[in-house]
């Protein structure tokens, strides 16, 4: 993990917002963010529903609602994709970068078969003829692990179950060998099982084809599986950035080593959760100072007072914090 | 199934319970074909204590729980509740009985009424099951509840759409324990709410079994949540119960292949124990209870099913005490 700072940088947000326009004003859903992600690397993004995790992405691909607007620049190997014309971002969407959504049912068109949905992306991108094309197609469902691939080829997407459909979404996604593949809560509407087969594609299939994985998730099981490095999200911020051993053994931001401490674990005996009290604030009502501070077990008068901006406590690790934590044990001992 | 020598009154028998479903058939001159929801299940639950039901998608868990409530009415077995048998009892009489059991639903929000205030959204159970009360003494009983779940009882003239998930769901709780019932039935509780939401709802859950001395039976997909919460465990696949048990026995040794491999693809929030685990990868897809296997319903995705699997289903046989699972090829404790 430690080569990963010398790989190439593959994309980068620089001071990447995004903001909706609404009747009772703006909402900014993210904010100032920065994020450098290289080649092949595997980043998980980590935060609860509204914490801005899926809009950043969204935003990169062009895919916000009308009321939504980007500043900042996301540069994919140097160039901006947030100033591309459509024209233009259609080239590098689904080529460059793909996305894989949460439910696999409505990514896919229900009135097109399989091979359609497969062999199109081929022939617009890659310019393949419709014969090369099914046979590269085919390829990658056997790749994905779709086991009789040649009959399910000619199928539609409801006769398909949703483990399958995933799988199908992710073929999709990679055929065109993307350099940044988006995972939005890929796994989250399948069952427990299902989910184990398609994280360990996802690890394989990117490792295979050098791709970068963003793997957008609520799930801490899920991103100490398969992350390389970790961004926690609160309130439209990132929070804490860091390798993932390094945030699970000493996460620095009380949200971060709070969450930590909120979930129950499957393979142990846990007496108490530590809970967290309130919620996750408005966004149209954003505290003055750190968004976390109502929520803080260490808020101090300075939190209150100004936001804290991200600084880096050790390589590779930064967290937005007046007080950060060096050690998990304290919590509990404040908690 | 469970037969632990736990102190505590048999509050609820369950035997031979079999759910079915009607399917309509397509074409108009064939037969409807039927859906086996739950498949024989047979448990005890004694009183105070937490019962876990996990599984996968479609395997019957949530049936399993109405079937108990007689929200849906199961085809044969016995549900022997306070010495009666559920399903021998009239409409009016379960009515009645279901002031003692009670449900929460996994959508909070979608499970209250967009048009009554929270107030009389908890009341409700009160004016079906103590009319004589007063609206007085009524909204004391109401603020009573109201405080304890964690909900300002300021609030209790809003309406549901002005709460957050969380909140919503801890309305449905306080109509739940309102007539202060024995059993509630909770299914997937926490399923729709954010980690650190669901955290302070199991926390909340915890805090009333032990007030108001409740028994639970706890409806999840969510391995670590029934860990946390439970005493006991059934573990549904395909509408049977593949093993049984007290919970801290079953979740430190599994017995049966599938809760072997269901235990081992539950992600686990810790980098380095995940790298270093080795997991059961299953193959496929759960079969669809519309067509099931002929045998052990989990011999098409077993390792190590044989023959035997695939003809006759294996029956249910005490592995240690307090756990039993139903295969033939199940991994015993070591002779002694």
């Amino acid at each position: 993990m430690t080569d990963q700072t010398q790989k190439q940088v593959l994309l980068e947000l620089k001071d990447y917002s995004i903001t909706f326009k609404t009747p009772d004003g703006d909402v900014k859903a993210v904010s100032n963010m920065n994020l450098t992600v290289r080649r092949g690397e595997r980043i998980a993004i980590v935060g609860e529903s509204g914490s801005g995790k899926s809009q950043t992405f969204l935003g990169i691909m062009g895919l916000l609602a009308k009321n939504g607007q980007t500043s900042g620049q996301a540069l994919l190997e140097g160039r901006d994709v947030l100033s591309l014309k459509p024209r233009e971002l259609d080239k590098v969407r689904g080529k460059d970068m793909a996305m894989v959504f949460q439910d696999p049912m409505t990514a896919l068109n229900p009135s097109l078969k399989i091979s359609r949905q497969l062999t199109e992306q081929l022939e617009i991108h890659r310019g393949f003829t419709a014969r090369a094309a099914s046979v590269e197609a085919l390829d990658m469902l056997k790749r994905v692990g779709i086991p009789d691939p040649d009959r399910r080829f000619n199928l539609y997407p409801h006769e398909l179950s949703g483990g399958m459909r995933q799988r199908i979404v992710i073929a999709m996604a990679l055929l065109t060998k993307p350099k940044l593949l988006i995972a939005d809560e890929p796994t989250t509407a399948l069952d427990v099982t299902i989910q184990a087969q398609i994280l360990d594609l996802f690890n394989d299939l990117t490792a295979e084809m050098n791709t970068a994985l963003l793997m957008i998730t609520h799930d801490l099981g899920v991103v100490a599986g398969l992350a390389d490095r970790v961004a926690v999200m609160y309130a439209g911020r990132i929070v804490e950035e860091a390798p993932v051993d390094e945030l699970f053994e000493k996460p620095a931001h009380p949200y971060t080593a709070a969450l930590h401490a909120a979930i129950p674990r499957p393979d142990q005996d846990v007496d108490d959760l530590v809970v967290i009290p309130g919620r996750p604030p408005n966004l149209q009502h954003l505290p003055k100072g750190c968004n976390f501070s109502p929520r803080c077990p260490k808020v101090e008068d300075d939190c209150i007072d100004r936001p804290p901006q991200l600084e880096t406590l050790a390589p590779q690790h930064c967290a937005a914090c007046f007080h950060p934590f060096p050690r998990r044990e304290e919590l509990l001992t404040h908690a | 199934m469970l037969d632990q020598n736990t102190s505590g009154q048999t509050l609820l028998k369950v035997e031979n319970l079999t759910t079915q479903f009607e399917i309509q058939a397509k074409s108009f001159f064939k037969k409807p074909t039927m859906l086996t929801a739950v498949n024989d299940v047979s448990f005890e639950l004694k009183e105070g204590r937490t019962l876990g039901i996990v599984g996968e998608s479609g395997c019957g868990k949530s049936t399993l729980g109405r079937s108990i409530l007689q929200l849906i009415r199961a085809q044969e077995g016995r549900v022997v509740w306070q010495g009666k048998n559920l399903l021998d009892l009239t409409p009016e009489q379960i009515r009645l009985a279901r002031r003692d059991m009670q449900i929460i639903f996994q959508d909070p929000i979608a499970s209250l009424d967009p048009r009554m205030t929270v107030g009389d959204i908890i009341a409700e159970p009160l004016t079906v099951f103590e009319p004589k009360l007063s609206r007085a003494e009524r909204t004391e009983r109401v603020r009573e509840i109201m405080e304890a779940v964690g909900l300002v009882p300021e609030m209790i003239n809003r309406y549901p759409h002005e709460f957050s998930g969380g909140q919503a769901q801890r309305i449905g709780i306080a109509r739940a324990v309102i007539t202060r019932p024995k059993l509630i039935v909770c299914d997937e509780p926490v399923s729709a709410l954010d980690v650190s939401i669901q955290g302070q709802v199991i926390t909340l859950l915890r805090k009333l079994r032990k007030e108001f001395g409740l028994t639970l039976i706890f409806i999840s997909h969510d391995l670590s949540v029934v860990r946390l919460i439970s005493d006991d465990v059934l573990v549904l696949y395909l509408g049977r119960i593949v093993e049984a048990g007290d919970c801290a026995t079953v979740f430190s040794a599994p017995a049966h292949p599938y809760t072997q491999a269901l235990f081992s693809a539950a992600p686990i929030p810790d980098p380095k124990l995940a790298r270093q685990r080795s997991r059961i990868r299953l193959q496929g897809d759960p079969p669809s209870p519309m067509n099931p296997p002929p045998g052990c319903p989990f011999q098409p995705r077993c390792w190590k099913a044989t023959d035997i699997c695939r003809t006759k289903m294996p029956p249910t046989e005490l592995v240690r005490p307090g756990q039993s699972a139903a295969c033939y090829h199940m991994d015993r404790p070591p002779e002694t």
